[in-house]
């Protein structure tokens, strides 16, 4: 059903539209070719292997990337171990501040490269990487590095240490901002890193690499690999790390957790979610809209703490369906690099893949599809925004995490449905109140098992606040002052 | 139905109490994202002469005189004498006792003339008064009638007299257009904007406005945002489409290019023109026509070269 089947309808489909307003890519340069970042140095991998990072949204390759075994792995790690040994961990926590503060302020100077770079090489809006992860990666680095000289008074009666070399492995929804939440806490706490970013958006981090050379860090206290799943696997496996943090698959952090069974390696797993955004009758209802939106369209749905599953109060439901459907027409689909783009390409053909498998299962389960009626450029990999009616509780398409812009609709008819429905799902990332009653958010967030839960807004994000999940959305917290804790040792 | 019948029809009182309510910071934050949009070449030229297009040329001063109106008048009808393919604006807004004024100056121009009307700005004075002032504005040649509604009442929740003024005003306009201003620099809330949104348009409104110009803030983008929602819902409740003229306030380009942004992802295709869309206004036109130079030219010229009314 397209929206204007409604009564009443509202036409978006206007004569006047906005001329293409690409931001522009001049001032960027990728190479056609990145090393590993191992010891301070741009290193060629022992195999000699390449393998190549692709824009999304033109199909075109963009560079390439040095392919880790193994063996550079182990290189990586004992880079990282001699200087956790020789300098990081006895150095002055004032002065890892100043390194911090350094990374922090060197982003903030290039942060249009990184906006334009993230966006070729991840498919999301200009409009996002530049108002969202760049400066929040900025600001993850400056709040940690203001704890570096304070660690020991987080923690009153306890002292601290760092654990020492952590291997940290991030995935490509938000590879510069999850490299930041990665890297700047381990460091503040005293720790040396060994990151891999994942390997369909590795620039970023390679950049970033760039950046940690420009503020002069010891050689080794960050080492940066690249590759795929095995790359990832040789970095778990490395009997010499101390602590993993993985953000990414629950399948994933399933084989990582066995993996670690029995070792004294501690980890950290931010895994999948499958967010419920409760509307209650008494919310402000068009705000309301704006939070669905920003809930399962932002970053085109690939946010393990999207608010995929919405649960509608039934008095309210067609009409805020009615206007959710309305907004939906205005979203303007397309090139990234374009300012005026709210939605930008799927991160890779597979993953389109799956979110397209997922809206045949929607329809097979007997769920009806809505999807907005925009254009879509002829060459990338694009989705349109899409909301599922009709839905069951026991459907696939709200029991798993789909990863892409689709939205499953349920209603409710009393506070305790909702609250029941919300955390019936093996996850509990995040979640959404939507109500004018103060009381009635903290009744209802309380009950929520979610690690996460906002009220009258969706999605926003404070490197001052702790993030992680329930169930088998992971283990441990990330930001805030929980976020150190994972990288210290507390005697 | 003929347009006798539908006057005939007595306006049925809103039941406030279904008006969704209103976020405030979800509506800064929904109105900052509409001045993210980046609009440039034809979009902006398009938008910019839409924009004079959509324009009430606006005098309400004391020390307003016939010769004064005259001039704005000129303005209206050829807004630049270097620039060919311009718009003309919308009408010109001026005291009931400039009326007769700008009627002859503007003749068969097309650009309507609007009066403000009712006790404008503070609307302190009786109904009959206003009823009065309304009638001999209409007779003096007045298309378009903008009234302010009693804030006092409003804000000691007498809607019913609110709505039973709106009502009795619109009844004396007669065939003239009767926009209601909300003055929301004197409504405190957001909420209390859509509930005198709503209550203006059930009483029979042909526009909603939002400011006198007297009072600070005038128009917002999120006071507007709020009022374009309420005007989305009653269409969607009624059928029937109700204006927006956002006044006071909007003096570049650049902000009321934004305006016309929100409206086309609030209301859509059928709003964007002079007659459901309107800039209360009198210093942005020549601001408008500064930019369509300078899109023509490359340079931006100085002030001197675009004539102040």
């Amino acid at each position: 059903m397209s929206s204007n089947d409604q009564e009443n309808s509202l036409n978006f489909n206007t004569d006047w539209s906005y001329s293409p307003a690409p931001e522009s890519t001049d001032h960027v340069t990728i190479k056609d070719r990145y090393d590993l970042f191992i010891g301070g140095e741009f290193v060629a991998p022992a195999s000699d292997k390449y393998f190549t990072s692709m824009n999304p949204a033109t199909e075109e390759p963009l560079a390439e990337l040095a392919e880790a075994g193994a063996e550079d792995v182990d290189r990586a790690v004992k880079a990282a171990r001699k200087a956790y040994k020789q300098n990081w961990s006895g150095l002055a926590p004032a002065s890892r501040g100043k390194y911090i503060y350094r990374i922090a302020r060197i982003l903030q100077e290039r942060a249009r490269e990184f906006a334009v770079v993230e966006s070729m090489d991840g498919g999301k809006p200009i409009r996002e990487s530049r108002d969202i992860d760049v400066p929040l990666a900025a600001a993850h680095f400056f709040y940690y590095a203001g704890w570096a000289d304070k660690v020991d008074y987080a923690f009153p009666g306890r002292k601290t240490g760092p654990v020492g070399v952590a291997g940290q492995i991030i995935p490509w929804n938000f590879p510069l901002l999850m490299a930041a939440w990665k890297i700047a806490p381990a460091l503040a706490c005293g720790n040396t890193v060994v990151l891999k970013p994942a390997e369909t958006t590795p620039l970023t981090a390679m950049l970033l690499a760039e950046v940690i050379a420009e503020a002069e860090l010891p050689p080794g206290v960050v080492n940066i690999v690249t590759g795929a799943g095995k790359t990832g696997a040789a970095i778990v496996d490395h009997p010499d790390i101390d602590k993993i943090a993985f953000t990414g698959s629950t399948e994933v952090g399933r084989i990582i957790q066995k993996a670690l069974a029995g070792t004294d390696t501690r980890y950290t797993l931010e895994l999948g979610g499958k967010a419920a955004n409760i509307i209650f009758e008494d919310a402000a209802l068009d705000q309301a809209v704006e939070g669905i939106v920003n809930g399962i369209f932002f970053n085109q749905g690939h946010v393990c703490c999207a608010g995929s599953r919405l649960l509608v109060q039934e008095s309210v439901a067609d009409d805020v369906l009615g206007r959710l459907k309305d907004r939906m027409e205005t979203l303007i689909v397309g090139d990234p690099l374009d300012k005026n783009t709210d939605i930008g390409a799927i991160n890779s053909s597979m993953q389109l893949e799956t979110i397209n498998k997922y809206l045949e299962i929607g329809q097979q389960e007997g769920a009806t599809m809505h999807q907005s009626s925009c254009a879509l450029p002829d060459k990338g990999h694009w989705c349109r925004p899409t909301v599922f009616t009709g839905v069951a509780q026991s459907h696939r398409i709200v029991q798993e995490e789909i990863f892409g812009p689709v939205l499953a609709v349920q209603t409710f008819r009393t506070v305790d449905e909702a609250v029941a429905k919300a955390n019936n799902t093996p996850y509990g990332l995040s979640g959404g109140v939507w109500t004018d009653k103060g009381a009635k958010i903290f009744k209802v967030s309380n009950q929520m098992r979610a690690g996460v839960v906002w009220a009258n807004t969706f999605n926003k994000f404070d490197p001052g606040s702790p993030f992680g999940g329930y169930k088998e959305s992971g283990v441990g917290r990330e930001g805030g002052l929980h976020g150190l804790k994972p990288y210290l040792q507390l005697a | 139905m003929s347009a006798a019948a539908e006057r005939i029809e007595i306006p049925a009182f809103p039941d406030l109490s279904r008006v969704p309510r209103v976020d405030e910071v979800g509506i800064y934050e929904r109105a900052a994202r509409f001045r993210t949009r980046s609009i440039k070449k034809e979009a902006k030229m398009d938008a910019l002469k839409m924009v004079l297009s959509m324009i009430d040329l606006t005098t309400l001063e004391g020390q307003d005189t016939p010769g004064k109106v005259r001039q704005l008048c000129a303005k209206a009808m050829r807004l630049d004498t270097s620039m060919e393919d311009l718009p003309k604006v919308a009408a010109v807004c001026v005291y009931p006792t400039m009326v007769g004024v700008a009627r002859e100056a503007l003749g068969d121009s097309g650009i309507n003339v609007a009066s403000v009307a009712t006790g404008f700005p503070s609307g302190m004075t009786d109904l009959d008064l206003k009823l009065d002032e309304t009638r001999r504005a209409v007779v003096a040649g007045a298309d378009e009638i903008d009234m302010v509604i009693s804030r006092g009442a409003f804000l000691r929740g007498e809607y019913r007299r609110v709505f039973d003024e709106i009502v009795a005003v619109k009844e004396a306009c007669g065939d003239a257009h009767l926009k209601v201003i909300l003055e929301t620099g004197e409504l405190n809330t957001l909420d209390n904007v859509k509930r005198a949104s709503v209550l203006a348009m059930y009483a029979g409104a042909d526009f909603i406005k939002t400011s006198t110009g007297k009072i600070q803030p005038a128009a917002t983008m999120e006071v507007t945002l709020v009022m374009l929602q309420a005007i989305r819902d009653f269409y969607r409740e009624t059928g029937r489409m109700v204006g927006m003229k956002p006044a006071g306030g909007i003096s570049k380009a650049k902000l009321a290019v934004h305006y016309l942004v929100m409206l086309r992802e609030t209301l859509g295709q059928a709003w964007m023109t002079p007659e459901w869309f309107r800039f209360g206004a009198s210093s942005l036109a020549n601001d408008v026509l500064m930019q369509i130079a300078k899109q023509r030219s490359g340079a931006y010229q100085s002030p001197d070269y675009f004539s102040k009314d």
